[in-house]
Parts: C-alpha cells; structure tokens; sequence
C-alpha cells in the first residue's frame, strides 16, 4: 500500500478534503499570527536550529550528564535501545507495582513502540487521556496528526462515538456537551489508574529535569494522582543547558497552534514523596539516523506538527494516508529511516514546494532530505521497474539533441492527429482530470530557425 | 554581454510563444541573445524523480551548450533552480561553477540587470500571480508567507511596472499549485486537487489571468482550467512583460 493509492481513497470525498484542509490552514494562520509577533523569529529559530545541532554532536555526553543529574534527583533511569526493550521496562515495572490500569498522556514514542497493544495484551487497561487520542482510542484508530489526532474526525462522528462507548445522549456534535462528557468519564479514569504514562517534550542535561506540555492538563492530572509516573522519551529531545529550554518553550507552542505557551508546561525534577519516578531512554534507530550526516538534522524535531498544518499535501490526503506514526512532511524524512522499503512512497508525496523547510521552527531541511531520499530510494530498492526504465530513456533522449527533436515533432504531430479517445487512454494518468496542452505547428526551436537564423 | 537563451524542453515543444516572447523581451531591452541549436533539458525530470544519475549526462550537455555565454537565462524558476542548487552531482569545473553562477531566470536577470524602465509593456487585465514554489522559496524571489520579515516580490515588482495590470490578492498568497513535476503524474489526485483550489483562490478574487514564472506549474492549471471550461487563462510572465498594444507577440 501506497501514499498515492491511500490519498486517492481520501481525496474521493471532496467536502470531506476541504474541511480537513482548511481545518489544518486555520491552524497554519494562527501560527503565523504568532510569529509575526516576533520580530526576532527568524533569530530564534537559528538559535533553536545550532543548539540541537549542537546537542546531537554530543549527545553521548549530554545523556549521561542528564543521567547522572536525574539520578541524584531520585529518578529512576532505564535505557531501551529498541521499541521491544522499552515496553519490557514498562511492564517489568508495571508487574513490581501490581499495575492493571493506566492513563497515559500523549506520546507519539509509545505509540512508535506500539505500547498499548503490548499492555492490552497482558492485562493492563490503559486509557489515553488526551482528548484526541482518547477518540482516537475509542474508534480503534491511529492519530492522524501528532498534535491534533483527531483532526479527521468530524463532530458528529465524535457525537456517535461517545453514544457508542460512553453512553451519552445525541447531541447533535454539540462540544460543549461532548467535552463535558468527556471530562467526566476520564476524570473517573484519573481516579482509578494505578500509574501515569507521560510522553517527554525535552530533557535538560544540566539539571536533570524533563518537561511535558499539555493542553488538557490531562498529563499533570494523571502523574498528580497515580503512586507512579513513567515518563519515556526518544534520545534527541535532549537539550543541554535550563537556559536554552526558554527557545523551545518559545517556538513550540506557536509553531503548532499559534498560542503563545502551551496551556501546561510542566517541569519534573524529582518524584513527589512517596511516589516514585522513572524516565527511560529509548534509542529504537535514531543513532542509526544520527550517523547518517545527509539526514541528522531531522532529529531536530520537536515534534510541533506544523509542516504537517502547512503542507499543501498532507491537507488534502489526511494523516492516515502516510501509514507512518509521524505522517506529513517530517515523518517521510524520518519514516524510510526506520523502513526503507514499506515507507519508499513517502518521499514521493511531495511536490518539494518546500514550505515545511520555511515553516520548521529548528529549520530541518525537510524539502532537501525528501529529494535526497528519492535518490536512495530508487538505488536501493528495485520498485517500479517501468519508471526506472522510462527515466534512463528521457535521460538518452536528452543527451540526442536531434533524436529529442525529431520525437517531438513526431510526438506533436501525433497528438494533433489522433482523436480524442486515443489520446485521453487509461494510461494517461495526466489526462484524468487535465487537459494537456495543445500542440502548437512548430516548436520554438523550429520558429527560431526560420525567422532568425535565416533571416539573420 | 552574451546571453543563451536556455527554453526548456517542454516549453519548447507546446509553448513555443513563451520562449518567443522571452526572446523578445530581452532583445528588446537591448541584450544580445543567442539560442544555442542543440539544448534539450536541464535533467530535472530526472532528477526529482529519484533518478539523479541518469540526469548526469544530459546536465553535461547543459553545460557544454552555455559554457560560452556570459549569462544563462530561461524563463523557467525551477530549471534554474535546478542547475544553481543540484548541479553539484556532476564535476565542478570552473565551466560547471561559473554556469551554476551565471544561470538566471528570466525576472531576475531583469531585476538584477535594472533595465526595466525602458519597458513598454501593457496589459489591462485583472492578473492572478501564481508564486511558484522554486522561485519563491527555492530561488528567494519573494517572502514565503512562513518567513516572518518585510514582504517583497521581484516578479510583483516587475509586473507593477506594465500599464493598466490590476494584480489581485490571494486568500493563500503562495501555495503550491500541485504540478511538482512526475508528482503531477504519481499523485495525479491530490495534484488535481491542489490545481483546483489554487485555480478557486485566483477565480473568487476575480483573476482574469492567472500568470507566473513557471509554465509547468502553469500547464498543469491550463489542463484543469480547460477541462473544466473555466473563465480563465493562464500566461507566463514574459508574454505580459512582452506585451504591448503597438507590439503583439509573433506567435
């Protein structure tokens, strides 16, 4: 299965694509009301661009700074180099509590190592607690968006939804009801889970700390009322100094809904007494792409979603047509990364318009490593032999000025002559949906021959 | 000063009048141009679609029709882009740097050159400008909307300058149009739908003519705007630079 097969099925429901994109473009203008109120936002994203850079030249030295720091605060510290050892540390912790119901907050890293399969396989209800993800949950599906995962559903859908699973009236996708709803069914979760799940939006080497930003407060309410905080983060959101937490702080939340801060940015440094608290390290490939130099700077993310919100394709195809965890721009730089040969179609869905390069605000060059990308896809795998072989072909063709002419003519002639269904075949993907265009008596090189070289 | 003429391939064989208005402009503002006979393609179609290394040979060709010219202009941001930002493939002679340097899109040859006064150009249409996305953020030509800083367009510049032009704002003043070359043809149904709303965009702020830098990004809204019989038509910039009531372009 691939993007354009998937986006095809999305694009079909045309209403549909342009709620969804304009939804998205709402976002993208409030992110740009935002930055605009900066004069130094450019500045700030160079800024936040060197210091990332800079910590993933050192990132061996900074973790283990960071654990040593967070260790003296009483954090317990597990590394995981893949997504199987991570939800084994879980669980092991899980099982040393007697853990059977968790509420988690929004980390698209356990979702990356599948988590809650894993848990739901072995006894433990986990609840996600963000609203988004909850709906998501609910109707068995992935989030299609990083930050908003339920951006593609509809009120109505979620008004059933909630009838369905939390026994709610009709409400005709009336928010205020529906989010009272849900308030109420998760505040009850809150109270029973046995432990709390957080995701981890940056780690500070210097002090030991880690920070979580929420919306709903959904992360805090569940690690304020559960004995145990599980806190697990991949390996690049380290950042070096408390100094340089004020630039992310300041470029995520307007990078990703155009609000000034996020609602909760909460600080954790040691466990509250009595509870305990664990943070675990989780590799799962990013050294692999760390040692790829033309594609380290994608661990730059900070995980905003706003090439997604800007990208004229990732609109109109939906979150799900990616099949990645991290879908749009950024996740088809970092999706062949993992899977080179399931995710090969990604760098494709671009039109390289490059707008997620401008909008990123630690400036990964989104756009560059989706072109390099094609080039190693198409070494590395054998797919599409057919455009493989038409490819070498146009570039022969272009190497013979006089063959490339006499096609040309040839071409043109025949599309001036052949009728119309000839012409418009099921092999004509251009000719669809498009015109093509018309074919003029001579082309320019022909014009310029007779009038200037000759008159000349 | 020597200019080649580089037109690219399709632009070539379907808009020829293009390339002839190009042609026009420049002479007409007192250059010396020359069309080198055997010019194919700058290897992009190639390239972007994965397959840089069959594209070496055909940007050697490039190379080897303009190595003489002082400068190398085609009415094209995203060839040109191509040659300045992916020639680096292939060896770096001095002949490849100063090409990669001296290949300029048409506008921006303008701009840089300050011989737009002398322009007589006028067009009293309503005009739709379509920044192409090469140019735009590629090539610098104007503030993409991400960037936060003074707006500025070269090619809006330019245009301000022809009689009787009304250039209407758009909702989205730089979105993608959807062409992206084999992208057009690979994700044939969210590139229909992009051309569609950029189309929309120009139509409700009442474009008459939807123009830009690229003819590519253009074909692609031709081929919806005919389809779909829509009351509009697309120009590159050159034929309005071009255009004039006592001089009709001869093609």
């Amino acid at each position: 299965m691939s993007h354009p097969s998937e986006a095809q099925k999305f694009v079909k429901n045309e209403n549909r694509v342009n709620w969804h994109d304009q939804s998205l473009w709402h976002v993208r203008e409030k992110r740009d009301k935002a930055a605009n109120l900066f004069p130094e936002w450019e500045e700030l994203r160079e800024k936040a661009s060197q210091i990332k850079s800079h910590a993933l030249s050192k990132l061996d030295y900074y973790l283990e700074e960071f654990e040593k720091n967070a260790t003296a605060n009483g954090i317990k510290v597990h590394w995981a180099s893949d997504a199987i050892e991570h939800n084994e540390i879980v669980f092991n912790i899980f099982r040393e509590h007697r853990v059977k119901r968790i509420v988690k907050s929004k980390s698209m890293l356990t979702e990356e190592c599948h988590l809650n399969p894993f848990l739901e396989k072995h006894g433990v209800e986990v609840i996600d607690s963000d609203l988004g993800e909850r709906i998501v949950q609910l109707a068995k599906e992935t989030p299609s968006h990083i930050v908003l995962p339920a951006i593609h559903k509809k009120r109505m859908e979620i008004d059933e939804l909630f009838q369905k699973h939390l026994h709610t009236q009709p409400s005709n996708g009336d928010a205020n009801y529906l989010t009272a709803a849900a308030r109420e069914h998760l505040r009850q979760k809150f109270m029973q889970a046995d432990a709390a799940l957080t995701g981890v939006n940056f780690a500070i080497a210097e002090t030991g700390e880690f920070v979580v930003c929420t919306n709903e407060g959904n992360a805090d309410m569940g690690v304020h009322l559960a004995p145990l905080h599980i806190a697990s983060m991949g390996i690049e959101k380290m950042i070096p100094r408390y100094e340089d937490l004020g630039v992310f702080i300041r470029l995520l939340a307007r990078s990703a809904t155009g609000q000034h801060v996020t609602t909760y940015t909460s600080q954790f440094r040691k466990p509250r007494e009595g509870t305990e608290l664990h943070i675990i390290l989780v590799d799962n490939g990013r050294t692999v792409q760390l040692g790829r130099e033309k594609y380290r700077r994608s661990l730059h993310c900070i995980r905003c979603g706003a090439c997604m919100n800007t990208c004229p394709v990732y609109r109109r195809s939906g979150g799900h047509s990616y099949q990645s965890v991290v879908p749009g721009p950024i996740g088809s730089i970092l999706s062949p990364g993992i899977d080179m040969k399931k995710h090969a179609s990604l760098p494709f869905a671009s039109s390289l318009c490059g707008s997620c390069s401008d909008v990123c605000p630690v400036k990964i060059d989104i756009h560059k490593q989706l072109y390099t990308w094609r080039q190693d896809i198409t070494r590395e795998t054998n797919e599409e032999p057919a455009k493989q072989f038409s490819m070498k072909l146009m570039g022969w063709l272009f190497t013979h000025p006089n063959l490339y002419r006499k096609a040309g003519k040839f071409g043109r002639k025949a599309l001036q002559m052949m009728p119309r269904w000839m012409v418009y075949n099921p092999l004509n993907t251009w000719g669809k949906q498009r015109e093509l265009p018309e074919p003029p008596k001579q082309s320019f090189q022909e014009w310029y021959q007779q009038n200037r070289q000759k008159n000349g | 000063m020597h200019i080649g003429l580089f037109i690219p391939c399709y632009v070539d064989q379907f808009y020829p009048q293009v390339a002839v208005a190009t042609l026009e402009l420049l002479e007409k503002l007192g250059h010396r141009v020359s069309v080198p006979p055997d010019q194919t393609c700058c290897g992009q179609p190639m390239a972007n679609s994965g397959y840089e290394r069959f594209a070496k040979k055909t940007m050697d060709l490039f190379v080897q029709n303009f190595a003489e010219f002082d400068y190398v202009v085609a009415p094209s941001g995203s060839c040109v882009y191509h040659v300045r930002k992916h020639f680096d493939i292939i060896e770096q002679t001095p002949e490849v740097q100063k090409i990669r340097e001296k290949t300029l899109e048409i506008c921006e040859f303008l701009v840089n050159h300050n011989t737009t006064d002398t322009l007589q150009s006028s067009f009293p249409y309503r005009v739709g400008l379509h920044e192409s996305c090469h140019g735009q953020r590629g090539l610098r030509f104007a503030k993409s909307s991400e960037l936060v800083g003074e707006p500025f367009s070269i090619i809006r510049q330019l245009l301000e300058k022809v009689e009787g032009i009304e250039l209407v704002n758009l909702q989205r003043s730089d979105e993608c149009c959807g062409f992206g070359g084999t992208f057009a043809v690979a994700e044939e149904a969210v590139s229909v739908k992009m051309g569609k709303d950029r189309i929309q965009d120009h139509i409700l702020n009442g474009a008459q003519v939807i123009t830009g830098t690229d003819m590519s990004c253009l074909m692609h809204m031709e081929g919806i705007i005919r389809r779909r019989k829509l009351p509009l038509r697309v120009m590159h910039v050159s034929e309005i630079l071009n255009h004039s009531e006592q001089h009709e372009p001869s093609v």
